[in-house]
């Protein structure tokens, strides 16, 4: 058990958003999965969202936000991952996030939207299909 | 990685995390630019405070223009091997701060409150040129002393409340401990928790260091200088007592050539002996209680000419 890869996840909330139950129910499912997620409380900004990402050598960001302020937040993520030199992270997303931005959202290298109604399962799955082993 | 860079930093902690074949190259190319750095074990149980403390030190080591590396421990869990890692939390402001490396670590159920890969983790920083690495414990409890395998001073962090006196004259943390923090030093019973430690840290024997006990106000930052200037003294003390030192570096030096002959020559006699099917015969007279493991240990050790 002591040397075996595990899967590292940064679980991060950003911006001025308030609400993390979503956040630590995916954290203790993927837990529970068996992966090793690093979770970093509220209001995160962009950079200490990428930096942990770094510092932490994660294989999957996972962003909750419930704020609506995904248009602005995200783009600055995604564009600090890149120059930070981890586009192969998978990064994918959850909490209130309309339909209609999805598309934009993949655009930015948002691998999957997770809405409301997803389950556990489904994420928990995911990450398993598309990390790397 | 020997010149700071954030991202090999990682990647190299990862590789000691994972792969200690290929992480046992890394660490014997930078083996010789180790040894710089103080290396600081913060320990205490639960609740104590330790991270918020944590990152209060990281701060005023930063005001004093130290760089700083943190390693956080938390358990993995014994059935799924997953981890919460959640003692960033305390940090996060300081993850944007080029001076400090955070990074959290899971146990992956080795015992003793640190990883296996933390000590390899410590010297990763230490090379990568970080003056002061903090290593924060899982927070177990009184058996978590592997820690002194890794850390040059042990700082113990109770708090009021957490367990009586009794409690702590139990052996383990207590007898490690360089310096003793009462946390939450603003809180009713904290100069009684304090008079307590005092008392029993006044029934152990002499060593040459007397370890003090120092109140800190972990949320304020109260009480910090006063615990950097008593990691400072302690760093000093541990410097002019060179033979003294020697000793204790030649005894973890020992301890760990020991454990990785140990390691090493057990995994290539495991591996010949599942390879010539000498480990399945035996494991089937076990099952079927022909012969008990010790002597079937025995058995196979004789045959390898080892016993």
């Amino acid at each position: 058990m002591s040397s075996e890869k595990r899967i590292r996840v940064l679980i991060a909330k950003p911006g001025l958003d308030s609400h993390d139950r979503g956040a630590k129910v995916v954290a203790r499912a993927l837990r529970d999965a068996g992966m090793e997620v690093i979770y970093t409380g509220l209001r995160q900004t962009p950079e200490q969202i990428a930096e942990t990402a770094l510092q932490e050598d994660v294989d999957v960001v996972g962003l909750s936000i419930l704020s609506g302020a995904h248009r602005t937040l995200f783009p600055r993520i995604m564009q600090l991952l890149k120059e930070k030199g981890l586009k192969d992270v998978i990064v994918f997303a959850g909490g209130i996030i309309p339909e209609e931005d999805v598309p934009d959202l993949k655009k930015l290298g948002i691998k999957e939207i997770f809405g409301p109604g997803t389950t556990t399962g489904a994420i928990i799955q995911y990450v398993f299909d598309h990390v790397p082993k | 990685m020997l010149s700071g860079d954030r991202r090999s930093i990682a990647r190299a902690i990862t590789l000691a995390e994972n792969n200690p074949i290929e992480s046992q190259k890394l660490i014997a190319a930078i083996y010789a630019s180790t040894g710089r750095a103080h290396i600081v074990g913060l320990t205490g149980p639960g609740g104590a405070g330790k991270s918020t403390l944590a990152d209060k030190i990281v701060r005023e080591y930063r005001k004093r223009g130290k760089t700083v590396g943190v390693v956080a421990v938390d358990p993995s869990s014994p059935f799924t091997g997953g981890a919460f890692l959640g003692d960033r939390i305390r940090m996060q402001e300081l993850s944007t701060d080029p001076g400090v490396f955070i990074r959290s670590m899971a146990s992956r159920n080795y015992a003793g409150g640190i990883a296996k890969a933390t000590k390899d983790a410590v010297r990763i920083l230490d090379a990568a040129g970080k003056d002061v690495i903090v290593v924060e414990t899982v927070g177990a409890g009184q058996s978590e002393v592997e820690i002194i395998k890794v850390a040059q001073t042990i700082v113990v962090v109770h708090a009021p409340g957490l367990g009586d006196e009794i409690q702590a004259i139990k052996a383990g943390i207590m007898e490690i401990g360089d310096i003793f923090v009462v946390n939450k030093a603003d809180s009713e019973n904290a100069n009684k928790a304090a008079t307590d430690l005092q008392t029993i840290l006044q029934l152990g024997g002499e060593k040459g260091w007397k370890p003090p006990i120092v109140k800190t106000v972990a949320l304020t930052g109260e009480g910090v200088p006063e615990l950097l200037e008593k990691l400072d003294e302690h760093r000093r003390f541990l410097e002019k007592d060179s033979e003294g030192r020697m000793n204790l570096l030649k005894a973890k030096a020992e301890a760990e050539l020991t454990e990785a002959i140990k390691e090493k020559v057990l995994s290539s006699i495991v591996d010949n002996l599942k390879k010539e099917g000498r480990l399945e015969e035996c494991l089937q007279k076990i099952l079927k209680k022909e012969k008990d493991p010790h002597s079937a240990a025995e058995e196979l050790l004789r045959e390898k000419g080892l016993e």
